[in-house]
């Protein structure tokens, strides 16, 4: 694989990458309403490093994915406290959670590409969200990274002309592209053959030195966990082991 | 195309892409806001063409002030008025002249037995009652007994006739048990409720309608003395004419008071203002229909643009893109049909039907307007997409 010039992507604006990029304290979450009312996340505690890759583990129903959205700013914080990239959570407005997604990447277990938009389009739209840029950088930069995901070929097919992994692929360039800050991957590998996996684990921990990217991703591949810096295990809501405080 | 709208919108068009994505939805929205764009631009030429056609007996008019009977809502209609109210006219300060104008409707029947209506003019032809060359140059003929000027406009009238006529051929046609002979011809044109105009004398017009009053007019012609003010002169006028049987207007407050009548009170003018909601409503249905679907179908990936970071307005601004697009594109093939569809009508009725700018314009807005509501009632939907529920 190439290196990757910090030119071709988005420019200036990310804040030191130094500080720890998400702590999570005393967080509890619910759903419904009511008789229907369950706790899902009890007292909560994590801290991620930066430029570092973090593997969720946990068993189905034991609240990964709600903790991930939580601090992904899909979701509002009921109690407790997320610092996102040194902002509050709790409490937040609208907006402000608007802008702070601006600076995660998001892989989805489904690649949600958009069906009426090309390879390139769909990789635009994470770059256009921060405003107006010269189309030609952005073309190249989409270009580029695409060809690292070994998608040279396919630019401009609509996602209904790939394969699946392909389509995965696409998703991730997708959440790259803009220079995430953090990026959250949720079982993101489950559509990819093992090599694609290993090449997209492999490119998320290159950000992670070369730009300190953090990557927070939950999967139960044994193969990921071993590239992995931290290991966090949840287990009906709580946070029942993380390496860091081992 | 997506190339232009990109630069136009600053970034990708989204809501241009999903709608040349859908190979069937995309035709049924176009063709529906053709139909509609059709529709209104087919009642509006009505509308137009009738408003056109009420115009031209006023535009014959040579005068400053019409007088006309307290009852009367078209030039057709309304009691005879006094003749003295003509003397009683001619008497006020700033009137330099005062002719009558009798109106009336005669069948003239075709050698096939079909009848034309044609709208009868009687004037006094020793005055400037009409403001048309072509009658000017001929009052001389029309002063003798039974001789007629036709409009060489009239609808579906027989081959050939009227050139004829103009040739000096003369024409003479039963009506009422007199025969008329007709010996020129001029131009106006026919409407809704007429085929077109003859132009007769006074004196002929009361043998034709032996039942009319003595010499009682429809309308009274009143021509300004030179330097004298209309407002103050209508004043005074209607100061010296009762009200319970006289109006006094300016010629344009006439037409404007028939033209609100023909409109507004008319079946004919209802029924034009009808098809015009409807054509509306059919449009607004179908853009909300397909701008709904399209949102409903797209929540997945509206939910993933919020998750990366969109702001609502963007989502508002994908759905309103829609709505432009189909706004331009339903306008275009709806204008284009609805000029061929004017030329085919105004061929086979006379009617004049016409496009003009203006109206081309106002329904583009309209169109656009429309498909803009629809897309503003569409976006409720937007609110549907999560990202929370995306992973
Ligand atoms: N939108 C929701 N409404 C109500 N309950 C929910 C909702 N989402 C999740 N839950 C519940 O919260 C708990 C945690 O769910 P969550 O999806 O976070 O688990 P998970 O660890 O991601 O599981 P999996 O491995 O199956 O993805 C589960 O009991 C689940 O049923
Ligand atoms: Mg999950």
């Amino acid at each position: 694989m190439d290196r990757m010039g910090p030119s071709e992507f988005r420019a200036g604006g990310s804040m030191s990458r130094t500080a720890a990029p998400i702590v999570v304290r005393g967080l509890e979450h619910w759903f419904g309403e009511g008789e229907a009312k369950k706790q899902v996340l009890f007292d909560v505690d994590l801290v991620l490093q930066p430029g570092k890759l973090t593997v969720l583990l946990g068993a189905s129903g034991s609240g990964k994915t709600t903790l991930l959205t939580l601090m992904g700013c899909l979701r509002r914080v009921q109690q407790g406290s997320v610092t996102l990239l040194g902002m509050e959570l709790a409490g937040a407005a609208e907006d402000v959670l608007v802008q702070c997604r601006r600076r995660l990447g998001f892989i989805f277990q489904a690649h949600n590409l958009h069906d009426s938009l090309t390879a390139m389009q769909n990789v635009r739209m994470g770059l256009e969200v921060h405003g107006p840029a010269a189309t030609a950088q952005w073309e190249s930069a989409a270009a580029h990274l695409l060809d690292l995901l070994g998608l040279r070929e396919r630019l401009n097919y609509l996602p209904g002309n790939l394969s699946g992994g392909q389509k995965q692929r696409v998703a991730v360039a997708r959440a790259l592209i803009g220079n995430p800050d953090i990026v959250f991957a949720d079982e993101p590998t489950a559509a990819l053959d093992k090599e694609s996996a290993l090449n997209v684990v492999t490119l998320l921990k290159r950000l992670g030195t070369e730009r300190g990217t953090t990557t927070l991703m939950v999967t139960h591949d044994s193969k990921i966990m071993d590239l992995a810096d931290q290991i966090i295990t949840m287990d009906e809501g709580r946070i029942v082991q993380d390496s860091s405080l081992s | 195309m997506t190339e232009l709208l990109a630069k136009l919108l600053g970034r990708l068009p989204i809501g241009w892409l999903q709608l040349v994505h859908n190979k069937t939805r995309l035709p049924a929205a176009v063709a529906g806001v053709s139909f509609a764009s059709v529709l209104v631009l087919m009642q509006l030429g009505f509308l137009g063409a009738l408003v056109g056609s009420i115009r031209l007996p006023y535009d014959q008019m040579n005068a400053d002030i019409l007088i006309s009977a307290s009852d009367m809502n078209t030039p057709a209609d309304g009691s005879p008025l006094p003749r003295q109210r003509m003397f009683e006219a001619l008497s006020v300060e700033g009137v330099a002249r005062a002719t009558p104008l009798y109106y009336g409707k005669i069948e003239w029947k075709q050698s096939d037995g079909t009848i034309r209506n044609l709208d009868v003019f009687g004037i006094d032809p020793s005055s400037e009652t009409i403001r048309n060359p072509a009658i000017e140059a001929r009052l001389a003929d029309i002063a003798r007994a039974d001789v007629a000027l036709i409009d060489a406009k009239t609808r579906n009238a027989p081959d050939g006739l009227f050139a004829q006529i103009a040739n000096g051929q003369p024409y003479r046609f039963e009506v009422k048990g007199r025969t008329l002979t007709v010996v020129g011809t001029f131009e106006i044109g026919g409407g809704f409720t007429a085929d077109g105009y003859l132009v007769i004398s006074d004196q002929t017009f009361l043998r034709l309608f032996p039942q009319r009053a003595a010499g009682a007019p429809n309308h009274i012609l009143v021509s300004l003395a030179p330097g004298a003010d209309v407002r103050s002169t209508i004043e005074r006028l209607r100061a010296v004419l009762p009200a319970y049987d006289s109006s006094v207007r300016t010629v344009a407050e006439a037409f404007d008071k028939d033209r609100a009548f023909q409109t507004t009170q008319r079946p004919v003018g209802l029924v034009f203002g009808f098809g015009i909601v409807i054509g509306v409503l059919v449009g607004i249905i179908i853009v909300y229909q397909v701008l709904s679907t399209d949102v409903a179908e797209h929540l997945k990936e509206y939910a993933t643009f919020k998750a990366i970071g969109y702001p609502q307005r963007f989502f508002l601004s994908i759905v309103f893109e829609e709505a432009a697009i189909l706004a331009a594109l339903g306008f275009i093939p709806g204008f284009v049909v609805s000029l061929g569809l004017y030329a085919m009508i105004a061929a086979a009725t006379g009617l004049p039907l016409a496009m003009t700018g203006a109206r081309a314009v106002f329904v583009l807005i309209g169109v656009l307007g429309m498909c803009l509501l629809s897309g503003a009632i569409a976006t409720r939907k937007l609110a549907r997409a999560n990202p929370a529920d995306l992973f």
